[in-house]
């Protein structure tokens, strides 16, 4: 099960399930089905910008990615040690898991300082 | 006694059934529960596309186009269309499970599990409303 023992890769883990129960829908649906299949319009590179210009974008973007890894990173290991019985390679697991969402998040970050 | 006595390295075996990668075929509930925690892949992977789109939009209006093209190919169109009954699988089986986690008392009684649930649904709708308006409006 995803319970672990650290209360703090716990919290990450349940805030990023929230996030990513919350509005991943929605921005997959659009980005991923409805605006590739021009079942409407998607907003163009200006308006976008304009968007991502506000602080309060930048944080909504850096929470939308960075906390869904991390409950990617927590669930994923479990499932590799309960789902393929991989226990004895946790160490192994615990870095490449944690360690992607900690990689993700830095590139979250570089990307939104560099925005223009 | 002489010094050269040691202990041999021996450890007793025990009797461990060996489980097979499959075990979670064999009951509806187990593949419900496989499937639910595989939902975390296709989390993962909107997560790196959304990173994606964002260094793309950063790179100016020609990268920006070239990534919104690359979404029209059947490959990432298939993609996402798994990822999104996934996800959406995630979303559902969160949300039901949110009474479990999360108990509230209002005046010393629980509030109903259907109460709870109902309230993760509600927010569901006016973030997903949200999130279209933002992104929709002209």
């Amino acid at each position: 099960m995803t319970g672990g023992k650290s209360p703090f890769l716990w919290t990450l883990f349940s805030a990023g399930g929230t996030v990513a129960a919350l509005l991943f829908p929605i921005h997959l649906f659009l980005t991923g089905l409805a605006f590739p299949l021009g079942w409407l319009d998607a907003p163009s590179h200006e308006s976008l910008q304009d968007l991502v210009r506000h602080p309060l974008a930048r944080l909504y973007l850096f929470v939308l990615i960075s906390l869904p890894l991390f409950h990617w990173a927590h669930r994923f290991r479990y499932t590799l040690y309960d789902g393929l019985s991989l226990k004895h390679l946790a160490p192994l697991i615990v870095v490449v898991c944690y360690g992607g969402a900690l990689l993700g998040t830095a590139m979250v970050v570089y990307t939104l300082w560099n925005l223009p | 006694m002489s010094s050269d006595v040691h202990y041999t390295l021996h450890h007793p075996k025990w009797y461990r059934r060996r489980v097979s990668v499959w075990w979670w075929l064999q009951k509806r509930s187990y593949a419900q529960f496989v499937l639910r925690e595989l939902t975390s892949v296709f989390v993962a992977f909107f997560a790196v596309v959304s990173l994606w789109q964002l260094h793309a939009l950063g790179e100016g209006p020609e990268a920006y186009a070239h990534f919104m093209a690359r979404l029209k190919s059947p490959l990432f169109l298939a993609l996402h269309g798994v990822t999104f009954l996934f996800v959406l699988f995630h979303s559902i089986t969160w949300f039901n499970l949110a009474p479990t986690a999360i108990v509230v008392r209002l005046r010393g009684k629980r509030v109903p599990d259907f109460v709870i649930a109902g309230m993760n649904y509600l927010v569901w709708l006016v973030a997903s409303a949200a999130v279209a308006w933002l992104l929709l409006r002209g």
